[in-house]
């Protein structure tokens, strides 16, 4: 294929637009990063644009001396492993008897969870539904409250019913039991499906902010989003980072935390990402 | 009867299974629908459901006659008018011009870092924008400055709110919402393109008269999409980042019933402003439905 004098010039210009696009999608990452290492003096005097100035980890030890910082990861830590499970389970159990024909009220059931897609009761009946049941304030309310995410039900039932039912049928004239064709034949074969539905799951709970904040009041239980509003968001430092005033890390320790919030995420992105990308497309075939 | 008998005995595991599963949805989903009704009650936590006096409409009409009600609909239009004419387009754009990349590398590269804040908590974002942004040490203020210009603390101008959530939400969501066009122009038949060369069509013809064409199901499909979620705005953004300075131009229907219901108590209210929100959303979703079946021949439902 011939390109004319147009066509070469597109080219260029696309390779430089999309350079652009991909710096700005990482430009504000580089410059937390270099902030946080730099000195409070060369950020608030705007040296550090493009590469850190006078290195220094002090922002960081301020943030890992900060006992708040270790709470809120060990409770994200905590909602995402146990959260993850129950939503797993909740999930796996639902999506399994769906995906099956011969389940007597099966419409009925796939149309009751369809319809919380489009209609959902909203903030303050979901609030005030905990608080009838005496669950604000606990760790229960975050991880069973919101244990199932309709659409990654519909995932996996669709996921479920595509595994042929002879396999099933197979394993049960071996003499194998109802549950242990689910445990040894339906999930193994599902591997890449769970494992998709899974980091959802999880990187919603890691995320997860409003609800944790509307319910949680208990400083020992929020989680460390919340944690980061008041810091990052509303720069509102701990009483031990003011009391650390020595330091004079203030304008960089908000740029350490974001930095100790994100790499988690950031250091598995890499392996995650093709899962979320395959999600994405089941979900818009089925959504 | 017997027929239901029969298959309880003989699929007893699945229907193991599926009670937890509904008694999930009845206990976390379907039971606050029922307390929907506070919505016309003069609710009092401590009297209950069942205590509190009826009330009718009366929290609907106060609300549609008073000065928040213009306030907050017209915000949350205006935010989502804003968010169709920019972000929506923005990831279609991204799309279409990372189909003409053919360094597999580079586009490889570019997918993966635009991606990327997708993944990032909605606190780290709003984060970063509001350290940016801060009028005393922020890098936009600091480049200003050294550009000679005023320094603004943006966040507390009105005028700005808006633009600057919806940056934020391209600058968040564009990478990874252009995910589905690319499938989509991934799903092109190559050989229309191969026949355009023959007949001498230009890159510009080809675009217009076979790339467009062949992604246009999807942009329907998700214009339509958008059309049923216009009263979703991204209101946890808009808590994360909005101040009484500027609640005139970010406050929202959902970001109203936040205040009234959580933080000031005014429960029968904030649930009449959120089921008002959701009865206009869920017409809007059957529309959206209706007019999807209609052009594309495929619906939600």
């Amino acid at each position: 294929m011939t390109e004319s004098r147009g066509e070469k010039i597109f080219y260029a210009v696309n390779y430089v637009v999309l350079s652009i696009c991909a710096l700005a999608a990482l430009y504000p990452f580089l410059y937390v990063l270099f902030a946080s290492i730099s000195s409070p003096e060369a950020v608030v005097t705007g040296e550090v644009v493009f590469l850190p100035q006078d290195l220094t980890w002090d922002a960081y030890a301020a943030v890992f001396k900060e006992q708040a910082i270790w709470t809120g990861y060990a409770n994200t830590v905590y909602y995402t492993v146990i959260g993850t499970l129950a939503s797993m389970a909740f999930t796996i159990c639902g999506a399994y008897a769906l995906s099956k024909r011969r389940l007597l009220g099966r419409k009925l059931f796939n149309m009751l969870i369809a319809f919380t897609l489009i209609f959902q009761a909203g903030m303050i009946p979901t609030y005030l539904n905990f608080r009838s049941m005496d669950m604000l304030d606990t760790r229960l309310a975050i991880v069973l409250g919101f244990a199932i995410t309709t659409f990654n039900v519909i995932i996996l039932r669709t996921f479920f019913q595509e595994i042929p039912e002879e396999m099933e049928e197979a394993a049960r004239m071996d003499g194998a039991g109802e549950a242990s064709v689910l445990w040894r034949i339906v999930l193994p074969l599902s591997r890449a499906a769970l494992a998709t539905i899974a980091l959802f799951y999880a990187v919603a709970r890691w995320n997860g902010y409003l609800w944790a904040m509307i319910l949680l009041k208990d400083p020992d239980k929020i989680p460390l989003q919340v944690l980061l509003n008041r810091l990052v968001v509303q720069m509102k430092p701990t009483d031990t980072m003011l009391a650390d005033s020595a330091f004079t890390v203030g304008e960089t320790i908000v740029y350490a935390t974001i930095i100790v919030a994100v790499v988690p995420i950031v250091a598995v992105y890499p392996f995650i990402q093709k899962y979320f990308v395959k999600g994405v497309m089941i979900g818009s075939l089925k959504g | 009867m017997k027929r239901a008998l029969s298959s309880l005995k003989r699929d007893k595991f699945l229907y193991a299974l599926l009670v937890p599963f509904l008694l999930w949805y009845a206990v976390f989903m379907f039971k606050p629908m029922y307390g929907l009704q506070i919505a016309f009650l003069d609710y009092s936590v401590f009297k209950g459901i069942d205590g509190s006096p009826w009330a009718g409409l009366h929290h609907f009409e106060l609300f549609l006659q008073s000065d928040y009600f213009i306030r907050v609909l017209r915000n949350t239009l205006l935010i989502s008018l804003y968010s169709l004419l920019f972000a929506f387009p923005a990831p279609i754009l991204l799309a279409l011009l990372l189909n003409e990349v053919k360094n597999a590398v580079f586009k490889k590269s570019v997918q993966t870092l635009t991606y990327l804040p997708h993944f990032i908590s909605i606190v780290v974002v709003c984060g970063i924008v509001t350290n940016f942004l801060s009028p005393s040490s922020g890098l936009v203020n600091l480049v200003m400055e050294k550009l000679g210009l005023e320094k603004i603390y943006f966040l507390a101008v009105p005028e700005y709110f808006r633009t600057i959530f919806v940056s934020m939400n391209i600058w968040k969501e564009a990478g990874f919402a252009a995910i589905i066009y690319i499938a989509a122009l991934a799903g092109i038949n190559p050989e229309l393109y191969e026949a355009a060369v023959m007949d001498g069509a230009s890159k510009w013809k080809r675009t217009l008269h076979i790339t467009l064409p062949g992604i246009l199901p999807t942009i329907m499909i998700m214009l339509i999409l958008r059309i049923g979620d216009l009263l979703e705005v991204g209101y946890e953004a808009i808590i994360l980042l909005y101040q009484p300075a500027t609640y005139n131009a970010a406050d929202v229907i959902s970001t109203y019933v936040y205040r009234e219901g959580i933080l000031n108590g005014r429960h029968d209210m904030a649930t009449a402003v959120g089921l008002f929100n959701s009865l206009v959303g869920l017409v809007l979703i059957i529309a959206a439905n209706r007019l999807s079946k209609k052009y594309t021949g495929n619906g939600l439902w």
